[in-house]
């Protein structure tokens, strides 16, 4: 299965849609084939990229090389069976609410459950599912993931050890705990601060909508990493950089910042709620401010808010892998993603080399694919619960 | 194509609407003919179908809906078998469509006539310069004001009914053989609605352009159709051309709503003069920030136990009053008294014993329940804020207020408001208004968005409730014949002002004030010569907004 040049595979694609455009028509007139008949030149065109770019995926991965093609490949149809399997196991299991609900649910929304019940579960049990402590030094420095002895690995550390033999399973798991931990509180905190002032202004607007919304405004004007760079140092140069006050830091500093984005969201939602008439008819029956805020606004935002919290989530997260990047925000010796790509970084450089060169490159990208895959998953649910909430509007 | 194969011949057409993994029939098994320059009624409850129906005739159907049986012809075309391609040649080019809200179908970033000359260009039935001329042709036909001018404007620098004018033009804008009418009328005034009529009446007529007019009013069916089919919950109920269908219609259902009109409460005799009322209004003037006064100098009192009807178009006025009167917007100048006793301008500065007092009724049942709470908490937080009851006590006070609007306790307290019909849920906002045990309540437009036969129910829920209550009503509406069912008294505002005020009996008999006698004329009758008669007595050019500008 020889892979194809770029000029003949655009040659191909072109040759494809046309065919389809003209010819499927045809045919689709004679049998009465609705889907063929009414194709437009788009749809054809999409269709002969599709099939011709299938063709060179299958060619690359069969062919010799493309090694990091081919995990990805492995990932993304593990995965997808993963989903599968995860949706038809809550088709047939459970209350018939749960069952009509993932009978509605795509693939993707089932994997991203799936994905963020597994990591959920291993933050949680991090003391006990990781092999090693977070800390340990083991004496083999450097081993490669694989656990192979003959390929420069040890069936002690299945996924190897960084420059000081730290294990790096370990690591990955104890990882979650913090990494996933304080990204997780981090955006309860920001929600807590940013729905109730949002809600605030909202239902009593005029001057403290207008005082609240500018200082927002100002704090959203100032690039928000740099920002956190700025604060984080003004903070430590302050009060100290004892063990776990950095962390504090981090964690206030995101928080704040991310709440303006979920002050506007909050503001905009309670805004469109308070002209409702049931909330006029509460505000005239002479309701106290919490009750109009906690029960008349707060139930009818859920959906919107609750979508927004898995957003904002993933840019927490990431906020906080890049700041530990950067070397300020989670403190070793606490094992976390972000320091774990940077102290690994300089590996990705071997990828060329034959046979152990990308056993050694996919060191860093281990804690990154950590990162990218709840990412991904924390979204493919999001998507599904936007989906649903503008449907439920209609 | 032979004279006497009908323009539209649809047969045992049946639609499914899939919705939530269940699939309902919306159209059973029902046919349609139409011949050209035929124009056809539809008319049934909303959820019969009609709609639907309609959009079948162009061979479309919404999201959510399949054709599962019979067939569709268009002049001989087949609808439901054509391509893409035949169909979108016919659309918009031989068949047009008129919808329901002109303000909302009209796209808001392009100009009016830049839209018009839209449909006839892609189908090169003539290139720009030409669709222009035309179009301002049209617009002068539609007797729409400054025709040369008026399609250079944007939507929202036009009234309502001008509007809706200019798509009737835009849907003229090829000739088509065939216009459906969504509807087109139920939007708008009294008096604007009559321009509309007679705008749509006479294109048809010059074209000879056959049509489907979709409604739920009959006495506007009763002016525009040739022939009247009669749907009910997507089946046919009957068919019959226009006269008949008024004069001897064959089934129970047709005789029903036919008989919804007649619903009447006799007035009360006048509260004698030195009683209390329960409300008064003296001499309220007020504004929005600091714009000029929307409502100016108004005073009229509402006794124990009656009803006072405040009409007039939208924009006069009427739900600003009502906004004094709740203290949502405290007037400028004047005062609301409460059984003598002046309230608080500010509803926050009223005690909660003042508030109870006030209860309003809204116009919308979909935004006036909060979605996300059940029947139960709805009319029980009230029960629990005013009167204090808790628990099983609060329970059987919900239970028995459901009886009191009839509806089954058992089966509605644990439901959602969107688990309801739009009249149940106007129930349930009726209910909410009488758990305060107030002594008055605001009914703005409370049956405008439902049907006749759905209203007429309301209505008759009302009035019993102000007799078992001695209740009084304030009733906000356009709709002469709510106001003719059950008002005492009649207040009618234009721009802001009381225009003419008394009891109901002596509004409805001559001598009007001018402005009263064209609202009271421009109320559509079940008689089919209604509008010609009106017409010949008026003119053209004394109808809808012309004739209020001239006042």
């Amino acid at each position: 299965m020889p892979s194809l040049s770029v000029t003949y595979w655009s040659a191909l694609v072109v040759a494809g849609a046309l065919a389809l455009f003209f010819g499927g028509r045809q045919i689709g007139a004679a049998r009465g084939v609705a889907r063929l008949r009414d194709l437009s030149a788009t749809g054809a065109f999409g269709y002969s990229l599709l099939v011709v770019t299938l063709y060179q995926a299958l060619a690359l991965y069969f062919g010799p090389g493309a090694t990091f093609f081919k995990w990805a490949v492995h990932g993304v149809v593990g995965f997808g069976i993963a989903g599968y399997l995860f949706q038809q196991l809550g088709r047939h299991v459970g209350t018939s609410a749960t069952r009509k609900l993932f009978r509605s649910m795509p693939v993707t929304a089932a994997l991203g459950i799936l994905l963020i019940i597994a990591y959920a579960f291993v933050a949680i049990f991090a003391d006990v599912i990781a092999p090693y402590g977070q800390a340990e030094i083991f004496k083999d420095a450097n081993l490669l993931p694989g656990g192979d002895p003959g390929m420069g690995g040890s069936p002690d550390h299945l996924l190897g050890t960084d420059q000081i033999g730290r294990d790096i399973l370990s690591r990955l798991i104890y990882g979650a705990q913090n990494t996933v931990g304080i990204a997780f509180v981090t955006t309860l905190l920001a929600f807590f601060i940013g729905i109730s002032l949002g809600f605030l202004a909202a239902t009593i607007g005029g001057v403290l909508d207008q005082v609240l919304s500018r200082i927002v405004d100002m704090l959203m004007s100032i690039p928000q990493l740099i920002f956190a760079l700025l604060l984080m140092t003004i903070a430590t140069a302050w009060f100290g950089s004892e063990k776990g006050m950095v962390t504090l830091f981090m964690i206030l500093i995101i928080a704040v910042l991310d709440s303006t984005r979920v002050f506007r969201l909050s503001r905009a939602v309670g805004m469109n709620i308070v002209v409702m008439d049931f909330f006029e008819a509460a505000k005239l029956r002479g309701e106290k401010l919490s009750y109009l805020i906690f029960s008349e606004i707060a139930p009818n935002a859920f959906a919107p808010l609750l979508a927004e919290f898995g957003l904002r989530f993933c840019f927490v997260f990431l906020t906080i892998a890049s700041l530990s990047f950067l070397g300020i925000g989670i403190q070793p010796p606490l094992a976390d993603w972000g320091t774990m790509v940077r102290d690994l970084s300089q590996f990705i450089a071997y990828a060329p080399f034959p046979v152990v060169g990308p056993l050694t490159a996919s060191l860093p990208l281990m804690a990154a694919g950590a990162i990218a895959l709840l990412t991904v998953a924390v979204n493919f649910v999001v998507d599904w619960m936007l989906h649903r909430a503008s449907g439920l509007k209609e | 194509m032979s004279a006497s194969e009908p323009l539209v011949k649809i047969s045992n057409l049946a639609i499914d609407g899939i919705a939530d993994e269940t699939r309902t029939r919306i159209i059973n098994d029902v046919s349609l003919e139409l011949n050209r320059g035929e124009v056809m009624g539809l008319i049934g409850e909303s959820g019969a179908g009609k709609s639907t129906l309609g959009l079948a005739a162009m061979g479309f159907t919404r999201d959510g809906c399949e054709i599962v049986g019979g067939n569709i012809r268009f002049d001989g075309i087949d609808l439901v078998a054509a391509t893409a391609e035949t169909r979108r040649q016919l659309l918009g080019k031989r068949i047009a469509y008129v919808a329901q809200s002109a303000a909302a179908s009209f796209n808001p970033a392009h100009k009016i006539i830049n839209q018009h000359a839209e449909a006839p260009m892609f189908h090169g039935v003539s290139n720009r310069g030409e669709a222009e001329a035309d179009a301002m042709d049209l617009y002068q036909r539609l007797r729409l004001p400054n025709p040369q001018e008026i399609g250079f404007r944007y939507p929202h620098q036009v009234s309502g009914g001008q509007l809706q004018r200019a798509m009737t033009a835009m849907a003229m804008s090829c000739r088509p053989d065939l216009i459906i009418f969504d509807e087109p009328t139920t939007a708008l005034d009294v008096t604007t609605q009559i321009e509309v009529l007679v705008a749509i009446r006479e294109i048809v007529e010059q074209f000879q352009t056959a049509a489907i007019y979709i409604t739920h009013d009959l006495a506007v069916v009763a002016q525009m159709a040739d022939r009247v089919k009669v749907l009910l919950r997507g089946d046919e109920v009957e068919e019959a051309d226009t006269r008949t269908m008024l004069d001897a219609p064959r089934e129970d259902y047709t005789r029903s709503l036919w008989a919804v009109r007649s619903f009447q409460r006799p007035q009360k005799p006048m509260a004698s003069k030195d009683a209390v009322p329960v409300i008064s209004l003296r001499n309220v003037t007020a504004a929005y920030g600091n714009g000029d006064p929307v409502v100016r100098d108004v005073s009229f009192d509402i006794h124990e136990g009656r009803t006072v009807a405040v009409v007039g178009e939208s924009g006069s006025g009427k739900s600003t009053t009502a906004r004094c009167i709740t203290g949502l917007l405290p007037p400028k100048t004047g005062e609301i008294a409460f059984a003598n006793k002046v309230l608080p301008a500010d509803y926050r500065k009223r005690s909660v014993n003042q508030l109870r007092q006030v209860q309003m009724i809204y116009q919308m049942a979909d935004t006036a329940l909060n979605p996300r709470k059940r029947i139960g908490e709805i009319i029980g937080r009230p029960v629990e804020f005013y009167l204090g009851l808790k628990g099983a006590e609060k329970r059987r006070r919900v239970e028995e207020l459901l009886e009191l609007i009839e509806m089954d306790p058992k089966e509605y307290i644990n439901r959602l408001p969107s688990e309801l019909s739009g009249g149940q849920k106007q129930r349930i906002g009726i209910a909410r208004a009488l758990a305060a045990e107030p002594k008055f309540i605001i009914c703005d437009e409370v049956t405008s968005a439902l049907d006749q036969l759905v209203a007429e129910g309301i209505l008759k829920l009302l009035t019993r409730l102000q007799e078992e209550m001695k209740l009084s009503y304030m009733l906000i509406t356009h709709d002469l014949s709510t106001v003719r069912a059950i008002a005492d008294e009649v207040v009618v505002m234009k721009d802001g002002l009381i225009v003419e005020s008394g009891p109901k009996d002596e509004m409805f008999t001559p001598p009007h004030h001018d402005y009263t006698d064209l609202l009271l004329s421009s109320v559509p009758e079940m008689n089919p010569d209604w509008l010609d008669e009106l017409l010949a007595q008026r003119g053209v050019e004394n109808l809808g907004d012309a004739a209020v500008s001239k006042m």
